[in-house]
């Protein structure tokens, strides 16, 4: 799947994260802002980008402020940042989650 | 008759949760609610629509929620959101999906196709997803009968007073007088149907006193249990449907004398020279039931003192 447009899914309340996806051309990179990086930084890139792989992406770039999100909220706000990025919102293929 | 009442969750508490909040997806097991109602309908605006309903369904196949029975509110039929929650909200194998704003038999038996077409696409038990209806209009609360029996998969009916009040002209007053023909209705048709009624949420979380006047009125008709807002709320049911000693003593009378009945194969239930009839027993094991979920049976089945 490619991005085809700029797109934000989350918030910055507590237990949340905020993914920006923005076209990339150097394969994913992921731009992280986090209390706890140094603790799980590698584990929420590594959430983000299976997410984005299982979506067939793997040209983008990921700007993510996370705010204490457990890896299943992770998911779910790439997920929706991805569907907002490929113009898919209404017709997401839950057969691929 | 012993089976009808064991099969038959306690659904004192039902406990709305907004469905784009994570901070309270992530707590929302926490607090003992006998249901969890995850909302994508009044709780989520409309540009978060896509991202609640991706939220809710990783939060619904990965955090544990316990024994509760795990609800989620969809948006109603009217609205383009409507199929792709119930394709994620099935696939998630929720316990009950709600139907808001139903006004006839028609749009549960609707709802019904979708699920199974959905059930059969993600490989989920046919039948296991049950449904439920809250009834938010004069028109919903006349038709609550065919709504209450239009599915096999039918597990309760809601009423919802803010817009129900609306449609009549009226608003919510202390008393709840204006409530009471929609309440007596839902609860029969609940009745009727052998599903259970939620009452309507109160929001005035100052008003400690007006919840307990309003808990108490509903536990006397027969509501097995209310809408809730605030986790704070679900001690304070809890309360209000807890059985007294004496209930419990006497439930566990009853209930030892239908034992030694059966261990005599005598056909005739008796306790202290009087007949046990159905409705006592049935009685019996809802008061044994409750007093279990409020921790005042010990294993051997005798009141514990608090």
């Amino acid at each position: 799947m490619e991005i085809k447009k700029t797109a934000l899914a989350g918030t910055l309340e507590s237990s949340d994260i905020q993914i920006l996806i923005t076209k990339g051309t150097k394969g994913i990179e992921i731009e992280l802002e986090s209390d706890v990086k140094k603790q799980f930084g590698d584990q929420i890139c590594q959430a983000i980008s299976e997410t984005l792989k299982g979506f067939g992406i793997s040209q983008a770039k990921i700007k993510a402020v996370d705010k204490g999100a457990l890896d299943c909220v992770i998911k779910a706000r790439t997920i929706a940042a991805i569907q907002r990025a490929t113009n898919a919102s209404e017709e997401l293929d839950w057969r691929a989650i | 008759m012993t089976q009808a009442i064991d099969n038959e969750r306690l659904r004192r508490t039902m406990m709305f949760v907004p469905g784009n909040n994570p901070a309270m997806l992530k707590d929302a097991g926490i607090y003992g609610a006998d249901s969890i109602m995850f909302d994508l309908e009044d709780a989520v605006s409309l540009t978060e629509k896509d991202a609640a309903r991706i939220l809710v369904y990783e939060a619904l196949t990965h955090v544990d929620y316990g024994k509760a029975e795990k609800v989620v509110r969809i948006n109603g039929l009217d609205t383009p959101f409507y199929q792709e929650d119930i394709k994620a909200m099935v696939k998630a194998k929720v316990d009950v999906i709600r139907l808001p704003k139903v006004e006839s038999a028609a749009m549960m038996k609707e709802l019904e196709e979708l699920v199974s077409v959905a059930e059969k696409e993600f490989n989920v038990a046919p039948g296991s997803i049950h449904l439920m209806a809250a009834i938010e209009s004069a028109k919903g609360v006349l038709n609550a009968p065919e709504i209450a029996a239009a599915s096999n998969r039918m597990i309760g009916i809601a009423l919802s007073a803010e817009d129900y009040t609306t449609d009549m002209k009226t608003h919510r007053y202390p008393d709840g007088t204006e409530l009471e023909f929609a309440r007596n209705m839902v609860l029969h048709a609940a009745r009727a149907a052998g599903i259970a009624a939620f009452d309507t949420v109160f929001t005035d979380m100052n008003d400690t006193e007006g919840f307990y006047r309003e808990t108490k009125h509903i536990h006397q008709l027969g509501f097995d249990g209310k809408s809730l807002v605030n986790p704070r709320q679900i001690a304070m049911v809890n309360q209000v449907y807890e059985p007294s000693e004496k209930e419990i003593n006497q439930a566990v009378e009853v209930i030892n004398a239908i034992k030694e009945a059966k261990v005599k194969g005598s056909g005739v239930i008796s306790l202290n020279g009087q007949m046990v009839d159905r409705p006592v027993a049935l009685r019996a094991q809802r008061v044994i039931k409750l007093a279990e979920a409020s921790n005042l049976l010990d294993e051997e089945g005798n009141y514990i003192e608090k």
